[in-house]
């Protein structure tokens, strides 16, 4: 597989331990040029932390990841601004590449922000914020965009909008991405394949094959399968707090 | 001209402000005022060792300094405590150490009050050198990785993850620390050099709403603060470091009426 000219990235039985707990565990995942992965999972089940594998931010790690490409661009999940240090939309677009004016602009406009440009990024809601911080990750046409969480606090019309964007920027791009997201119901249209995740993968596939997956079910729920569904949270096991699974009928 | 003690005063104080004004951003942006001070308290051995083997001054506390810095990101690298408390701790062994040190050298005259205060009146042609080809040796590197400092000032994660090498460029950022403490401390002096690297800064970030205008800002608040604060100390007779770091505070202060009308936006 590791010919093959479309992976970006690879990652093989990864983990993470930290204090003796797994933080994730046996992690396989591809993520291939002009493809969504989407890595979906409760609060707390390693999604953040699967993508800092894939981004190679955990040095000490298990298992082996492979990256194909240089041209990497990052949306954390939560970015905090100090007040000490005076910065704009503007300047924080070429925060780690030289862009033209126009570029900057197209990317600001395409997540409806180009107004914000000479904004101090302090006074940006949440959810202008979040756009802006898209808009940077896509500004220098990246070949591997990895997103966590790029919607929070955005308004819902402005959620499917921003999605849509995504699918389409994956496709003009023809850049990989791994999309990080809880908002289950959205997602699902807007992805090339899924990795429900609780500490390790509970299961993967197409959304079609995940959806009609028995541990999403149990994972989600059987409403899921509707896609508009209520969030729950079921399972075949339950976790100790030292991350252990254990079985509930063992 | 450069006869004249008065004269190399100025030419050596514009050296510095120039260089604190940018150095001086990034140690304010990165909180790390304490750490300025940790180096510039480990000038003191620096200056000591220099004095009893016979060494160049600012070489010796350029490598001393560097020594601790790089200790520091070592240490916090394999233990679990805090940063403040390793700062503590390198600090006052650095200055309890070299004070040790100085009992030994009583056989040598020293100007103890010079290296903690700064002598800016006994600044020699040498000094002027070292000052102004030190600042443009670390301004010239600056510039260099600006941006992969500046990224990983930002977000730390987020420049390692677009291939900033941010522990890298962090690691050269301490060290024309350790420079700058190296080529200042006979002008400004140990225990005021940090107040030259954080005052006009932040009174340029009451007053700017960009990273470059915060630099240019705090450079224009250092140079005003040497021309303003070197002429008084002549003229009223005061010791011309702390005189110089007095008109920073009182640049600061009056920057509170700008920020007043910004509201701490």
């Amino acid at each position: 597989m590791t010919n093959n000219p479309n992976v970006l990235v690879k990652i093989t039985n990864a983990g993470i331990q930290k204090s003796g707990k797994w933080l994730v565990k046996d992690v396989n995942l591809e993520i291939h040029r002009g493809k969504i992965v989407t890595i979906i999972g409760p609060n707390g089940s390693g999604k953040s932390t699967t993508a800092k594998i894939v981004l190679g931010l955990h040095k000490k790690i298990e298992g082996n990841v492979q990256t194909f490409t240089k041209k990497i661009s990052y949306v954390p999940q939560k970015v905090s601004i100090d007040w000490t240090l005076p910065i704009r939309v503007l300047d924080f677009m070429v925060l780690t590449e030289d862009l033209k004016p126009q570029e900057i602009n197209d990317a600001l406009n395409l997540t409806g922000v180009d107004h914000l440009i000479s904004r101090n990024l302090r006074d940006l809601s949440g959810g202008e914020f979040q756009r802006v911080l898209l808009a940077r990750a896509i500004a220098k046409k990246p070949e591997l965009l990895v997103l966590d969480e790029p919607v929070q606090g955005v308004d819902f019309a402005g959620e499917v909008a921003l999605y849509g964007l995504i699918k389409k920027i994956s496709e003009t791009l023809n850049c990989g991405i791994l999309l990080i997201s809880h908002d289950l119901h959205v997602v699902m249209s807007a992805t090339d394949y899924v990795v429900c995740l609780n500490g390790h993968v509970c299961c993967s596939g197409t959304p079609v094959d995940v959806a009609r997956d028995k541990h999403y079910k149990e994972l989600f729920g059987d409403k899921s399968s509707q896609l508009l569904s209520i969030y729950e949270h079921d399972h075949d096991h339950v976790h100790t707090a030292d991350g252990d699974i254990v079985k509930n009928n063992v | 001209m450069f006869d004249d003690f008065l004269f190399r005063a100025l030419i050596a104080g514009i050296g510095i402000a120039l260089v604190t004004g940018p150095l001086g951003c990034f140690v304010v942006w990165r909180r790390l005022s304490f750490f300025g001070d940790t180096l510039a308290h480990s000038a003191l051995l620096g200056v000591l060792l220099s004095v009893a083997f016979d060494l160049n001054i600012s070489l010796t506390i350029f490598t001393v300094s560097s020594m601790i810095a790089l200790l520091l990101l070592r240490l916090q690298k394999t233990t679990n405590l805090p940063s403040d408390a390793l700062l503590g701790l390198l600090s006052h062994s650095s200055l309890a150490v070299g004070l040790v040190i100085l009992g030994f050298l009583s056989f040598i005259r020293f100007d103890i009050m010079g290296v903690l205060f700064g002598d800016i009146l006994s600044v020699n042609v040498n000094d002027l050198l070292a000052i102004w080809i030190g600042g443009a040796i670390i301004l010239l590197v600056l510039w260099f990785i600006w941006k992969p400092l500046f990224a990983s000032t930002v977000n730390y994660e987020l420049a390692e993850a677009e291939g900033m090498h941010p522990e890298r460029v962090n690691a050269i950022f301490t060290i024309l620390l350790a420079a700058l403490i190296a080529i200042s401390i006979k002008m400004v002096g140990l225990l005021l050099i940090t107040g030259m690297l954080i005052i006009p800064t932040t009174m340029a970030r009451n007053l700017s709403n960009n990273p470059k205008q915060m630099v240019i800002l705090s450079i224009i608040g250092g140079l005003l603060s040497v021309f303003i604060g070197l002429y008084t100390s002549f003229e009223i007779n005061t010791s011309s470091g702390p005189t110089i770091v007095v008109v920073a505070l009182i640049l600061f202060i009056l920057s509170l009426i700008g920020i007043k009308k910004r509201n701490y936006g």
